[in-house]
């Protein structure tokens, strides 16, 4: 009656075999490694790039152990700092600004186990040392921009439409507009509506007054506030390329928060002024009277400055508009030839300053420039081709709908779309994080070693498997959060501690109630099976109230509380499993072939 | 090895009267210190900022103190932390203070009068943060405890969901009320200890009950104290080696893990020591009180009567 089918035996080795593989990367350590990834989108990480990196890091004589492409970018991994170092050094010099070089620290695990994507634990801010970030976007603001940019917007509609109104004023998130009579209110409404689909109009009339209150519809303001936040993540993505973090993570949380986490960073200061920094946006005429060279002084009264392809063009110093005059920009196409086309969206202010300098320079180029830290880079330069007034611009030309995207992008990036405010910050010292996984490791291991001494002692052979049962269950839940590369921090250490420690309930449960089954005087291998059998039920039982704990913990908790949350749901399954199905496995092994049990070692 | 070997039940149930009241009392205190002394809530919740700094030698308090009046701190909270070297520096949250550049200017300041000194780790909470932390801890302790009275509603009766919940929430109120007893940093650590309290603590009922149920079936004739007592007797030895396991694990967290992991611990060791009590001399007692019977489990066997077939 002990004994398993074959089919039983192979799933518990295959698990276990997979355990092992999958548990295997977290010894071998990390070393010191650079990475670099490309700035642009345009830029790709390639096997040129690859070559590129290994001809540099060779000529300035520095052995790198590794040099290989993964995903988006090239790694070098070294075997001490000092190398890592001088190689980033070098990187820096050679290849120049468009790409990102940065320090890391690879695995050290052989080719084939990262062929198989075996990866070591992902070890959270707390263990590896490094800032935490969480920024929240003032909504209100980016709808006040909003607003405020519509008032201008229907105030040059009704003035193009020649009519009558006596004034467009804001508050709070209702605008008023204010007819003289009600023939100019009807085709002022008529007006607005076919133009700003975005609004809800609603007519109301005060003592011989004729307005109009324009409110912004639910899901314009909901999508007013996600492109604030999408802007504010990209804006934020390019500043943090900027700091040359490695694996930086940066991501929307709720709906108006966001995290940024950056492994590795001590200098929080610095970190702080990158992100909070604005960049700005301006428009220029391009110099086109003179020829712009690298390496020359630029004539009088212009300035020089590289387009994103690596050109350089001679721009005048006087500015025509400024960043804070672009409304939007997103990335379309163009209605009558369909080309891939950035459609840029001016306030009042701006429309009127770009229609005039517009129709004093028709036929020739404008530049759009990004200045972030005091440097200019030019984003495009289109020619004009006709005077253009509404304030609704569209530029055009040999462009993708990729480069479109981007273009917009950054030109959207010239100022974030809202304040942002740094609304909690972790920052552990690389000490620290090293420390908390010692102390992590250590509670662990002694903890392990205890529990099995006593249980070997109290159950003798039975408490011995229990502890093999038990052994199993850490390498399997070890490889796991391995294979889900789920991020390992302190509270999740000790969440692995906590499930080992719960998990030998299981076996205490199997274990007395053999011992109770025996002493009821029936067969060893009747007691054996009626132990395993009865406990079944009382550790499903118990188990899954655990996990509705672990589940909760899971939806409510952030941060490090999520990665205990985590370690335990995955420990109870994983202790499920080796507790009851393993330390089955391993006792069938040892008894179920003897037909004439008679005595059995459990104390 | 064994060491319960209890021949006869222990008459549990005929303790009830002094065990509830044991408890009851306990709960009171716990209760007590929470509503007079408040729990000590830590900078997840409050919002402020924490900074763990390091020395290379012993560090000065009283100058620590004298540079962060000089920053413009006078209340913030200096001391030793884990060691002489290590200092602990709490301000609270402040309106006119730019809360996330305050860790530079007192690092800025701490430098200029030490430059050994080594920043270990920055704590910035504001206080949006902490109120969506309370709501969501809050939820967190709704939702577990509704989700295990469900559960065991529909594995048992719901007879035992209550007194099994009743018996657990007992639990993470006195570990409240030793946190408010001795002023304990309550973290967000701390806060994940008694949720999962909650749900391991709930283990130990359902030991029981299982077990108590089994009773049911197979000893008839027996009154539902006996039942209870025998059920209880039956598991003692597994209770406590099981907790037992546990604290040794738990245990080398307290003493091994750092300050971090120590409350974290603290709360698991008061619940687990107060989970062993409250399973077994509080849920049972309730279970009885709400009048559990084997009707609850054995519908009653239909009467065989004769039948007459065309």
């Amino acid at each position: 009656m002990n004994q398993y089918p074959l089919w039983k035996y192979l799933l518990i080795l295959a698990a276990l075999l997979a355990g092992l593989i999958y548990t295997l990367p977290n010894f071998y350590g990390e070393s010191p490694a650079v990475q670099v990834s490309p700035l642009r989108t345009s830029l790709k990480a390639d096997a040129a790039l690859l070559e590129h990196v290994g001809n540099v890091l060779k000529a300035a004589n520095l052995n790198s152990e590794l040099v290989m492409l993964d995903g988006n970018s090239v790694k070098a991994r070294f075997a001490d700092t000092d190398s890592q170092l001088k190689a980033k050094d070098v990187l820096v010099a050679q290849l120049g600004e468009d790409y990102v070089v940065a320090l890391n620290l690879l695995p050290r695990s052989p080719q084939w186990l990262t062929k198989l994507n075996a990866l070591p634990m992902y070890l959270g801010l707390d263990l590896r040392g490094g800032v935490h970030f969480l920024l929240q976007v003032d909504m209100n603001a980016a709808l006040s921009k909003a607003l405020e940019a519509a008032t201008g917007d229907i105030r040059s509609a009704l003035r193009e439409q020649n009519i009558a109104y006596s004034g467009v004023s804001r508050d709070g998130k209702v605008l008023l507009v204010k007819f003289r009579d009600a023939g100019a209110r009807s085709k002022g409404e008529a007006e607005i509506k076919q133009r700003f689909s975005d609004f809800a109009l609603n007519s109301a009339d005060e003592r011989g007054e004729y307005n109009l209150l324009v409110t912004l519809k639910p899901e314009a303001e909901k999508h007013i506030q996600d492109s604030a936040v999408q802007q504010n993540l990209v804006t934020l993505r390019n500043r943090v390329n900027e700091l040359g973090v490695a694996e930086p993570v940066i991501q929307q949380q709720g709906a108006d928060r966001v995290v940024v986490q950056l492994p590795g960073v001590q200098d929080t200061a610095r970190a702080k002024d990158i992100l909070g920094r604005t960049a700005t946006l301006e428009v220029r005429m391009v110099d086109e009277t003179h020829q712009a060279s690298a390496g020359a002084a630029a004539p009088f009264g212009t300035e020089m400055f590289k387009d994103r392809e690596g050109r350089m063009l001679l721009v005048k110093k006087q500015v025509v508009l400024t960043g804070e005059r672009i409304n939007d920009a997103q990335p379309g196409f163009d209605n009558r030839t369909n080309e891939a086309a950035v459609h840029i969206n001016l306030d009042g202010v701006g429309a009127r300053q770009f229609k005039e300098a517009t129709r004093e320079n028709v036929g020739k180029r404008m530049a759009i420039i990004l200045f972030e830290k005091g440097k200019g880079e030019i984003v495009t330069a289109p020619v004009i081709r006709e005077e253009i007034g509404g304030g609704r611009v569209q530029i055009t030309g040999q462009m993708s709908t990729v480069e479109a995207q981007d273009t917009a992008l950054l030109l959207r990036a010239g100022a974030l779309a809202a304040p942002m405010e740094i609304i909690e910050e972790r920052t552990v010292g690389p000490s620290l994080g090293a420390e908390n996984i010692t102390r992590g490791f250590n509670s662990t291991k002694i903890g392990f070693i205890m529990v099995a001494l006593f249980m070997m002692v109290y159950y003798l052979m039975f408490g011995t498997i229990s502890v093999l049962a038990l052994t199993a269950n850490l390498l399997l839940l070890v490889a796991l959060l391995s294979m889900m590369q789920a991020t390992l921090t302190l509270p999740g250490m000790a969440g692995i501690a906590l499930t080992l420690g719960m998990a030998i309930d299981a076996n205490v449960l199997i274990n007395e109630r053999i011992r109770e089954e025996l002493r009821n005087g029936i067969t060893p291998q009747a007691a054996i099976h009626a132990g395993y059998d009865r406990a079944f039920g009382t550790i499903l039982d118990s188990n899954v109230t655990t996990f509705i704990a672990g589940i909760a913990l899971f939806m409510f908790g952030s941060g490090p509380i999520k990665g205990f949350a985590v370690v335990l749901c995955l420990g109870i399954m994983t202790s499920m499993f080796s507790a009851v199905m393993i330390s089955r496995a391993i006792v069938n092994l040892i008894y179920g072939r003897k037909a004439r049990l008679t005595k059995v070692a459990i104390g | 090895m064994e060491f319960f070997r209890i021949k006869h039940d222990i008459p549990f149930m005929s303790y009830g009267r002094y065990t509830t009241a044991i408890s009851l009392v306990t709960f009171l205190f716990a209760i007590f210190f929470l509503s007079t002394k408040g729990l000590n809530f830590g900078v997840d919740f409050t919002g402020g900022t924490v900074m763990e700094v390091h020395y290379a030698q012993s560090a000065d308090l009283a100058k620590v103190r004298a540079q962060l009046a000089e920053t413009g701190l006078p209340d913030a909270l200096v001391q030793n932390f884990g060691s002489s070297y290590d200092v602990l520096i709490q301000v609270p949250f402040k309106q006119n203070f730019a809360g996330a550049k305050l860790s530079e200017q007192v690092m800025a300041g701490l430098r200029k009068q030490d430059a050994s000194v080594e920043m270990r780790r920055v704590e910035f909470v504001g206080p949006q943060v902490g109120k969506d932390l309370i709501d969501n801890g809050e939820l967190a302790l709704l939702l577990v405890s509704l989700g295990i009275v469900g559960y065991l509603w529909l594995r048992f009766e719901w007879k035992f969901g209550l007194s099994a919940i009743i018996a657990n929430l007992h639990d993470v109120v006195i570990i409240l009320g030793f946190f408010a007893f001795f002023q304990w940093e309550f973290s967000l650590s701390v806060l994940a200890a008694v949720l999962a309290v909650l749900g391991y603590s709930v283990n130990e009922s359902v030991v029981v009950f299982d077990r108590i149920r089994e009773n049911f079936r197979t000893m008839r004739k027996a009154e539902v104290s006996v039942i209870i007592d025998n059920a209880i007797t039956r598991t003692m030895s597994r209770t406590i080696i099981t907790h037992g396991c546990t604290q040794m694990m738990v245990g080398a967290m307290l003493f091994l893990g750092g300050e971090t992991l120590h409350y974290f611990a603290m709360a698991l060791t008061i619940g687990i020591l107060f989970s062993i009590y409250s399973s077994v001399l509080v849920a049972s007692p309730l279970l009885m009180l709400f009048g559990v019977s084997r009707e609850d489990f054995i519908k009653p066997e239909k009467t065989e009567t004769e039948e007459v077939l065309p």
